[in-house]
């Protein structure tokens, strides 16, 4: 059924329409608006800041030391987002496949994380990665299993155990944030696999092509627009991330979103701030344009 | 249990074969491993959290002691609750205004709308710091006052996630129920009241608790937006875990774990675990 004009009953769509778009200019435009003048301002003393319209602070931004955080951020987020489709993959085929019994079961295991809160999580995860945690704990088991096996067979057993630092590093951070958006992957790809048409897997099977052929050229080409969403909703969050980088990372672990803070509190460069998240948000815009500009490459069903 | 399947496993029965079930078992280990230790640990009588020296509650005492602590967790629910019920109101207007009528630029209002939710948050953050320190806004003002600026932030963040749920559940709305309802008498006002929202309802479930949930979740926003004095339960554990790994940490997050967790349930019990899930 087509949409109604909204001439045809004006008050009926002022009274839905005016309170959204009144919130949506006054506490969202306006803000970014005044990010955006901030980013062409200079400092003038402490408090002081001249909006000039200059370039200085795009120009900084593009000093070599912010090009490399820029690209770690990018490398970081991308490499997180390729580890969470590789490992969540499997998870959203097991929940699409999984009896009807189960499958709302497996589908709460997944979102309960997603709905606990991020600094808990993170948090949990600093407990088990430090040098003290379980997960040093087990390591240090199987090298000492290791090294008994190797005077088993005669061999010079390995040397004693260090602890090793799994923490405040860049693995750290890759980890943290693995586990973080894990779920954002698992549910965009649930979703796509869900309204894949069986019938064709089975063909595929009964034509005489193995599993691992089938997923890859039947499953991965037709679930391809959830993977791709699912791959957005990672890398976007993941690009943008402030705490896990800030409390798992080390010294030369930060990603953009800790400079910009930086340049809020610390540092107290509000202009350039500004600039830094602009550049930010218009990487966001042209991920987005990328992915949209494949969504009109015509669907072959 | 169908570990050791009986019957023989059909070709699409993915999630019967053995190397599925080790991978979804890991998965889960994965995800739930570091809440059940942080949660075991809370109840460790031992003020490092690493050796199990015992089973004790002082943590949660200590926890519920802290005032500051207690102080941070009534204001993020004040805040989350606060937040969730203007998000409702304006995630399912802007949605119904979406679903329903054809108006000039509806696409580029359509795209702000959902902007919150791509915007880094990080930006957003900087956005109201920069914006609540344009118009001067008062940091000094009482309870629930102060937490204005902050409430203000989390619904424009919130209410978009609204207006998404709310609009794939209308995507399913027979519009013949509302033209006989016209037919039959009912106002605008009793349709949207009788006839719609008992369709949407769901989705107004789901769209709550992922309110609820976001707004009790934030840090970042609320890291650069509160004052000096307001302070919430992220921002709180956030400098407990910057200076020491304590176990009234631990005690505090188990708490809140605990809450999430029931207001899961009571969410699955409205609504089904289906329900839930297909929202999503």
């Amino acid at each position: 059924m087509a949409e109604q004009d909204w001439k045809t009953s004006k008050r009926t769509f002022a009274a839905v329409s005016l309170p959204t778009l009144f919130w949506v200019v006054l506490f969202f435009l306006v803000p970014m608006a005044i990010v955006w003048l901030y980013s062409f301002g200079e400092n003038r003393g402490l408090t002081e800041i001249e909006f000039s319209g200059t370039l200085d602070n795009y120009k900084r931004a593009t000093e070599w030391l912010y090009l490399t955080i820029f690209g770690k951020s990018f490398a970081v987020a991308a490499l997180v987002t390729l580890i969470c489709l590789i490992v969540g993959f499997p998870v959203a085929m097991a929940i699409t496949f999984a009896s009807e019994k189960w499958r709302p079961w497996l589908l709460l295991g997944i979102m309960l994380p997603f709905w606990t809160n991020l600094l808990i999580r993170t948090y949990a995860l600093m407990m088990l990665l430090g040098t003290q945690g379980f997960a040093n704990k087990g390591l240090g088991a199987l090298w000492e299993g290791t090294s008994w096996i190797k005077t088993l067979v005669g061999l010079q057993p390995l040397p004693t155990w260090e602890p090793v630092q799994l923490l405040f590093n860049n693995f750290a951070v890759v980890f943290g944030l693995v586990y973080v958006h894990l779920p954002f992957m698992v549910l965009p790809l649930y979703a796509a696999l869900d309204r894949l048409d069986r019938s064709l897997i089975e063909a595929s099977l009964d034509l005489g092509a193995g599993h691992f052929r089938t997923i890859m050229r039947i499953v991965v080409p037709l679930a391809a627009p959830g993977i791709i969403a699912g791959v957005m909703i990672t890398l976007i969050p993941a690009l943008g991330a402030y705490l896990t980088p800030d409390l798992m990372g080390g010294t030369d672990s930060q990603m953009i979103a800790n400079v910009i803070e930086r340049q809020f509190k610390k540092a107290n460069d509000w202009p350039f701030g500004a600039a830094l998240s602009f550049l930010l948000i218009y990487a966001m815009f042209i991920l987005i344009a990328i992915q949209s500009m494949r969504k009109k490459v015509p669907e072959v069903r | 249990m169908a570990l050791f399947a009986r019957a023989p496993i059909a070709p699409l029965e993915y999630s019967r074969t053995l190397w599925m079930r080790l991978w979804v078992g890991a998965v889960m280990v994965f995800l739930y491993a570091p809440l059940v230790v942080l949660m075991i640990f809370s109840f460790n009588d031992s003020k490092r959290n690493v050796v199990w020296r015992g089973f004790t509650t002082k943590y949660y005492e200590k926890a519920l002691g802290n005032d500051q602590l207690v102080e941070a967790l009534i204001n993020s629910l004040t805040i989350a609750a606060l937040a969730t019920l203007a998000s409702l109101v304006l995630g399912t207007l802007a949605a119904v205004m979406l679903w329903r009528f054809r108006f000039p630029w509806k696409g580029a209002i359509d795209g702000t709308i959902s902007l919150p939710i791509i915007v880094p948050e990080i930006c957003l953050g900087v956005a109201f710091l920069m914006f609540f320190a344009a118009v001067g806004w008062p940091t000094d003002l009482i309870w629930p006052f102060n937490l204005g600026a902050i409430t203000i932030a989390h619904i424009t963040f919130c209410f978009p996630f609204v207006t998404m749920v709310v609009r794939s559940r209308l995507a399913t709305f027979n519009r013949e129920q509302e033209e006989a309802a016209k037919d039959l008498g009912a106002s605008e006002a009793q349709v949207f009241r009788d006839v719609l929202i008992p369709h949407i309802k769901p989705a107004l479930v789901a769209g709550a608790l992922l309110a609820f949930t976001l707004s009790l979740d934030d840090f970042v926003i609320t890291y650069f937006t509160s004052g000096p004095d307001t302070i919430t339960f992220p921002v709180k554990v956030y400098s407990m875990v910057r200076f020491s790994v304590t176990p009234e940490v631990n005690a505090a997050s188990t708490l809140l774990i605990i809450l999430t967790v029931v207001l899961t349930f009571i969410a699955l019990k409205a609504q089904g675990v289906k329900a839930i899930a297909e929202t999503h």
